[in-house]
């Protein structure tokens, strides 16, 4: 079989084009708290302002990605096959988050392997049989698990947030209210955030991606008040 | 009323001097002997009913499936050699995701059937393989509406309003010619298939049998499905009702 | 009256419908030594008859790890047997590389399932001579399953295979439906009842008998020899009893032998 690389010399991703930026995802009492902006950049142009960039995958699973968003929809695009084909053994067991995990973890690191990764950050959360789960995987193939992850900017924002406040068993207001905090974060430091989110959770029940929204923020500051001061013309 | 074909039988490729294919032939003889295979279109959906024969009490519930789904909006259900009938499963689900992976929407079930009709047609074709040993009800759900085929081991493929396969088809057909099917909703149908199923064991002659049922409707969310645990025993109970009636008179 | 016109080639289908060469192979497994599988809610037991060829050699393995939740115990021609034990253990190492979890044993089965009935539609290939009884374990509870060379596979909660295998189902057929609640001792302990009505007055001993079990909690595992003989004796110690205990009583209807202790009679 001929493959594209033979036929046209050598294909491989480079560098993303359309990217989505960080997804923070954290353990609550009840399962699984995800939350992603809605914008799609085109480098540094905020091209997309409404992507989706978390999904539910199957009966027991959230995926959120950060960067490039076609190879998201292509993972989408796998795993709903892979889905599909759990449902319809219709036998009483079904993939869990653990299995989706390993094997994103198995795609991603194999694709790193030929030099063509796709270029994603993936938060896979999930509750199975009572058990809750978190993991990441990078586009390098590297994967972990933790009480609470974060990709792209959120790793250095967010995540030293999560690390003094997280705790076991918060409630869901109490979990949402940490997520915003990080939120906020990101929209006031990282330029490819935009102020529209989405928070998604899952728990033993099933799964709700909520609609988006956006938070307030606060540009007050006496700092900001008169630039030109001591600089004439500047702004 | 089959002349035997001695001498020209042996092989799928060698035709006997009446232009027969004996082979196919004796293939559509397993599907005979196996239990009845039930199908019907309603005005809302298809109903699938199989009569499983249980060949020892030691056999668990739910165990040997004979209604399989090969995508979320379409199933089959298999009479005859229960092995067989899983390979042609295997190549419906792959050809249902290789046509979504091209054309990006769901496979329509005329092309599913198509599909494997040609794929079962393949095997009696070539002196290296055998035709297969079983008849399939494809049934499935999509733009078009509601849709039933039935697929015979010589790879002849039609779409039917009602089709039963396997030992008590003939007693079934009756049966089903009775019913007003473009007036019945998939509820009411599942009912009827399990009285006909019922009514069409034969006791004496077979052991016991387990019914599996599935539906692709308006209520199912137009996917493909198991009937729900609660209305298939509403139908058993039905059917046996029925039974006792027939017995009574 | 057609068949030995048909029943030559596995690709041929008889006039009544049928494909002798698969039911042939069916006979290979009648043919083999019988094996036992057992199912409670919780726990699977195997149990196999090993012939030697000779006293001076050992016995042929019947009971093969697939991984640590899953097990075959086979009854045929056990080279065939080996070569799809490997390929299950192959497809178990697979799943678990790719998912990090054990592949359910209903799915399992139904791959081994697929790959025997291509066997039986090629006319290059012959048919699997081998029937295997899979126990294993998964989410779902403990599962007991029986593939056979035709390329089926059925669920069961009790089933016996091999030579003799008649007389092991008619045991297990009248006590089957108390299977579920039992421990994993009494699974045993039936199992290897089962097998003695297989050996049809030949004496049991472990030497001749193996036993393995799987359950939640407890992997896969052959049980030793010794552990095995233990249990054999002990099941003699009890029948014994049994018998002393109704041959001494002639006038009382003794319903209950585990009532008295054997010192007490005679």
């Amino acid at each position: 079989m001929a493959h594209d690389e033979d036929v046209a010399g050598s294909e491989r991703t480079l560098y993303p084009y359309v990217t989505g930026t960080s997804v923070i995802g954290i353990k609550y009492k009840d399962g699984i708290l995800m939350a992603a902006d809605t914008g799609g950049s085109y480098g540094s142009t905020l091209r997309y302002k409404s992507v989706e960039r978390m999904k539910v995958i199957g009966k027991h699973s959230l995926l959120g990605a950060s960067g490039e968003i076609s190879d998201f929809q292509e993972i989408l695009r796998y795993l709903d096959e892979l889905i599909l084909y759990d449902n319809m053994w219709d036998d009483g067991n079904s993939l869990g988050p653990k299995e989706i995990h390993n094997y994103l973890n198995r795609v991603m690191y194999n694709r790193r392997n030929k030099f063509n990764p796709l270029w994603n950050s993936l938060v896979l959360g999930g509750v199975k049989n009572g058990n809750k789960y978190l993991g990441v995987v990078t586009m390098l193939g590297a994967h972990y698990e933790d009480n609470h992850v974060a990709t792209g900017f959120g790793n250095h924002l967010a995540v030293p947030i999560l690390r003094s406040e997280w705790k076991e068993g918060m409630s869901f207001e109490e979990a949402v209210k940490l997520l915003e905090k990080c939120l906020l974060v990101l929209l006031y430091r990282d330029r490819s955030s935009i102020n529209k989110f989405q928070i998604a959770k899952i728990t033993e029940e099933g799964a709700t991606i909520y609609p988006a929204y956006s938070l307030k923020t606060f540009w007050g500051f006496s700092a900001f008040q008169n630039p030109g001061q001591f600089a004439e013309g500047t702004w | 009323m089959s002349s035997i074909g001695t001498g020209y039988d042996l092989s799928v490729t060698t035709y006997s001097p009446d232009g027969r294919l004996f082979q196919i032939e004796y293939a559509a003889k397993a599907v005979d002997n196996s239990g009845t295979v039930i199908g019907i279109k309603c005005k809302d959906g298809i109903v699938m009913g199989v009569e499983k024969l249980i060949a020892s009490k030691m056999l668990l519930a739910g165990s040997n499936r004979r209604i399989h789904s090969v995508h979320r909006h379409s199933g089959m259900a298999v009479a005859g050699l229960a092995a067989d009938g899983r390979q042609i499963v295997t190549r419906a689900k792959s050809e249902a995701t290789n046509y979504e992976r091209i054309y990006g929407e769901p496979i329509p079930v005329k092309e599913l059937a198509d599909r494997v009709a040609s794929y079962v047609h393949l095997c009696t074709l070539y002196w290296w393989l055998r035709p297969f040993g079983c008849g399939v009800l494809v049934g499935g759900y999509d733009r078009d509406g509601p849709q039933l085929y039935m697929v015979e081991p010589s790879g002849i493929s039609y779409r039917y309003f009602g089709a039963a396969l396997g030992k008590g088809r003939q007693a079934a057909k009756t049966e089903i010619e009775k019913l007003k099917l473009s007036e019945l909703t998939c509820r009411q149908g599942v009912i009827e298939v399990a009285k006909i199923i019922y009514g069409i064991h034969d006791e004496a002659k077979d052991k016991a049998f387990e019914l599996e049922m599935s539906w692709v409707c308006e209520e199912s969310d137009r996917q493909h499905q198991k009937v729900p645990d609660d209305l298939l025993e509403q139908a058993k109970e039905a059917a046996k009702a029925a039974l006792e009636e027939m017995d009574a008179d | 009256m057609f068949r030995n016109q048909y029943d030559t080639d596995v690709t041929t289908w008889s006039p009544a419908g049928r494909l002798f060469q698969v039911e042939y192979a069916m006979e290979a497994v009648k043919q083999g030594s019988a094996a036992v599988g057992l199912r409670s809610r919780t726990h699977v037991v195997l149990a196999t008859v090993n012939k030697a060829a000779s006293d001076l050699s050992s016995h042929q393995r019947k009971v093969f790890k697939i991984d640590d939740h899953v097990g075959v115990a086979i009854a045929g021609l056990t080279a065939d047997g080996r070569v799809l034990s490997r390929y299950l253990r192959n497809e178990c190492i697979n799943h678990s590389f790719v998912y990090e979890a054990p592949l359910p044993v209903g799915r399992l089965v139904v791959r081994l399932a697929d790959k025997a009935q291509v066997c039986t539609q090629r006319s290059w290939k012959r048919p699997y001579g081998v029937g295997l009884l899979v126990a294993g374990l998964d989410e779902l509870g403990a599962h007991l399953y029986y593939n056979c060379p035709s390329g089926n596979y059925f669920e069961y909660q009790a089933f016996a295979i091999g030579s003799r295998s008649q007389a092991a189902k008619t045991y297990l057929e009248r006590r089957f439906e108390a299977f579920d609640k039992y421990s994993a001792e009494e699974l045993i302990k039936d199992a290897l009842f089962a097998i003695k009505e297989t050996l049809q007055g030949e004496k049991l001993t472990s030497s001749i008998c193996t036993v393995a079990i799987v359950g939640i909690g407890e992997p896969f595992h052959i049980i030793s020899e010794q552990a095995v003989q233990e249990m054999v004796d002990a099941l003699e110690t009890r029948e014994e009893a049994t018998a002393e205990q109704s041959g001494g009583d002639m006038q009382d209807e003794s319903g209950n032998p585990d009532a008295a202790a054997p010192m007490e009679e005679i």
